[in-house]
């Protein structure tokens, strides 16, 4: 039988060496395509740094440091500070982190270790879903529903509630108008729930059910396995997927500028109206006359992609250190 | 809430009437398995098994892989129940009290019945914490009680002259056979009744494995103990009772000696023999 085989071989020697060329070809064909492709991606980011970095050089040049910390924003003198819109930014983002991250963590705790098999699927589809929906929709939605009932129910509350709170009365000052800084937190924090869930479902997954089983094995109740045993294991991993949710948020455009009120001003009022880098850019872009009004919201736009690259930076190393601990 | 559960003057130290019993050959059921039938899903993996565990002896399960060796030892700390789909029926007594009762408070029995897993698991926490967070969920100790209960679970499991300069060094830094008997050491420094060990040296190399089969020869003076064993030469050490399972059935029950001279059961006599399995 061997003997058949080998005999074969050597019969169709030629053939196969022609086919084994044409392997070739078609590997290194393969290849380029795919090398140049990877290259595409370094090349289309760098195109973007230096466009980024060239289009903002005119309004960095006029006005220097100040830039980041002027409230100024004004198109008739020419006046640009960017300090407004990267408050705004920070501020939504870490206001939606604070709602968003308790709850994720909640709805992954209830999905990897409380829920009944049945409903896992459901709800694990359910989150999927609303990750699915576009930003624009949850802007018209936040425009039309969430911000009138604001309003009218939780904006007059907070205000009224913490009227005699020393700190906190700055901080929820009226009027109520319904759009503002809260409300775009809280539409933000809505649309990066469903990353921050996933992320922290899949991290907990990480956790060899050995070690629960050993921490139940001792005596402990599950909240004590998550509080002791699965957190501290998938800390790292966690903040990872915090981190990736706060890059969505600080980058979100379309929802925010629908619901923030787009006032190039800092209020000590998270309920009055601000903006963000994005929403700024995405209002004014069309109508930015003049040089130094394009030069300047292409600043901001350097800015909003610094602040996100190191941000997303550090989500990936922290998830990388997880998945490391993974396979130890 | 389980404070009341563990006697803190526990097993540690064995009283003199348990040493007399002992010498004696007098010998009590710590736990009792009757005609117990365990099912995952629909597929019956513990048909009828009936075996006694006797106080302050080590008894050994052996038999091939998927005779339900494993399993049966998961019913004893109800460790199934976190999985759905599982489900046990018949009776598992300890100390007279149905362990398998839906309404027992699970806690409480896996703080009296511990568990020595087959790969070492130490929590992702330091060596220290690792024996003090067991003792922490059931007493409040103060820090020299705390450090002294520390100390004496690691010099329990014959690991204290290893780490005694590195308790604040995570669990996780140790070899693999000083793992697991820190694992050892926090399971004794809760203060169990009975310890469950299931293949506790197969990842370790056989070192490790003789430090361990001695201290579990030395446990077996404060606690009621039973190994699950692929090594049968181990078996004969460790244990003075072994039970041969075979496809989820209680083949042969008896002391170690007679199972492995004069098994009874053809079946066993082929097993030990290495006849199959």
């Amino acid at each position: 039988m061997t003997e058949a085989v080998l005999s074969d071989h050597v019969k169709a020697g030629g053939a196969r060496a022609r086919a084994l060329k044409g392997f070739k070809l078609g590997d290194v064909a393969f290849h380029v395509v795919t090398k140049s492709s990877a290259i595409a991606v370094l090349l289309l980011l760098g195109g973007v740094i230096v466009s980024l970095i060239h289009g903002s050089a005119p309004a960095l040049g006029q006005f220097g440091f100040a830039f980041l910390t002027s409230q100024a924003w004004n198109p008739v003198t020419e006046q640009f500070g960017a300090a407004p819109a990267i408050y705004g930014t920070l501020v939504t983002s870490f206001l939606a982190l604070l709602i968003a991250a308790p709850m994720g963590f909640g709805i992954a705790v209830f999905l990897t270790e409380l829920c009944p098999h049945v409903l896992r699927r459901p709800i694990g589809v359910a989150i999927e879903l609303l990750a699915g929906i576009p930003s624009i929709i949850y802007g018209i939605w936040g425009m039309f529903i969430l911000a009138p009932v604001l309003q009218a129910t939780l904006q007059p509350w907070l205000i009224a509630g913490f009227a005699d709170v020393p700190v906190l009365n700055d901080l929820f000052a009226g009027p109520p108008y319904g759009i503002g800084i809260a409300t775009a937190s809280i539409i933000l924090a809505i649309m990066i729930l469903p990353l921050i869930a996933s992320i922290s479902r899949d991290v907990f997954e990480t956790v060899p059910p050995v070690l629960k089983e050993a921490a139940y094995g001792i005596g402990c109740t599950k909240w004590e396995v998550m509080r002791s045993i699965v957190a501290p294991y998938t800390g790292v991993g966690l903040v990872g997927g915090v981190m990736l949710a706060l890059g969505r948020a600080l980058g979100e455009t379309m929802a925010v500028t629908f619901v923030i009120g787009n006032a190039h001003k800092i209020h000590a009022s998270i309920l009055g109206p601000g903006t963000t880098i994005s929403a700024t850019i995405a209002n004014e872009f069309t109508e930015a006359d003049g040089a130094m009004y394009t030069s300047s919201l292409i600043a901001l736009g350097l800015v909003l992609f610094i602040i996100t690259f190191f941000v997303l930076a550090a989500s990936r190393l922290l998830l990388a250190r997880i998945k490391r601990q993974e396979g130890r | 809430m389980n404070e009341n559960s563990v006697p803190s003057d526990g097993p540690l130290v064995a009283d003199a009437g348990a040493y007399a019993a002992l010498a004696s050959g007098a010998k009590s059921e710590k736990m009792s398995i009757r005609k117990l039938d365990f099912f995952y899903g629909d597929n019956r993996a513990l048909k009828s098994v009936n075996v006694p565990l006797y106080d302050r002896r080590v008894t050994a399960f052996i038999g091939p892989s998927g005779c339900g060796k494993s399993t049966l030892l998961r019913v004893l700390n109800r460790m199934y129940d976190l999985y759905p789909g599982q489900r046990a029926e018949g009776e598992v007594l300890l100390d007279g009290e149905n362990v398998l009762d839906p309404r027992l408070d699970l806690n409480a029995l896996r703080a009296r019945v511990g568990m020595v897993f087959q790969k070492p698991t130490p929590f992702p926490m330091t060596i220290y914490e690792n024996i003090a967070f067991g003792v922490r969920l059931y007493e409040k100790l103060s820090k020299t009680e705390m450090d002294e209960r520390v100390e004496r679970a690691l010099r329990g499991a014959a690991i204290w002259d290893e780490v005694k300069d590195k308790l604040n060094a995570s669990g996780l830094s140790l070899s693999g056979g000083q793992q697991q008997r820190l694992c050892i050491a926090r399971t004794v420094a809760i203060q169990p009744e009975v310890i469950l060990f299931d293949e506790p040296c197969s990842a370790l190399d056989p070192i490790s494995t003789a430090k361990i089969e001695e201290l579990i020869d030395e446990l077996r003076l404060d606690y009621t103990i039973a190994i699950v064993t692929h090594n049968m030469q181990q078996a004969v050490r460790v244990s003075q009772h072994t039970a041969f399972m075979y496809l989820g059935e209680m083949v042969e029950f008896g002391e170690t000696d007679q199972i492995f001279t004069a098994p009874k059961e053809p079946r066993t006599q082929d097993y030990i023999t290495g006849r199959f399995g």
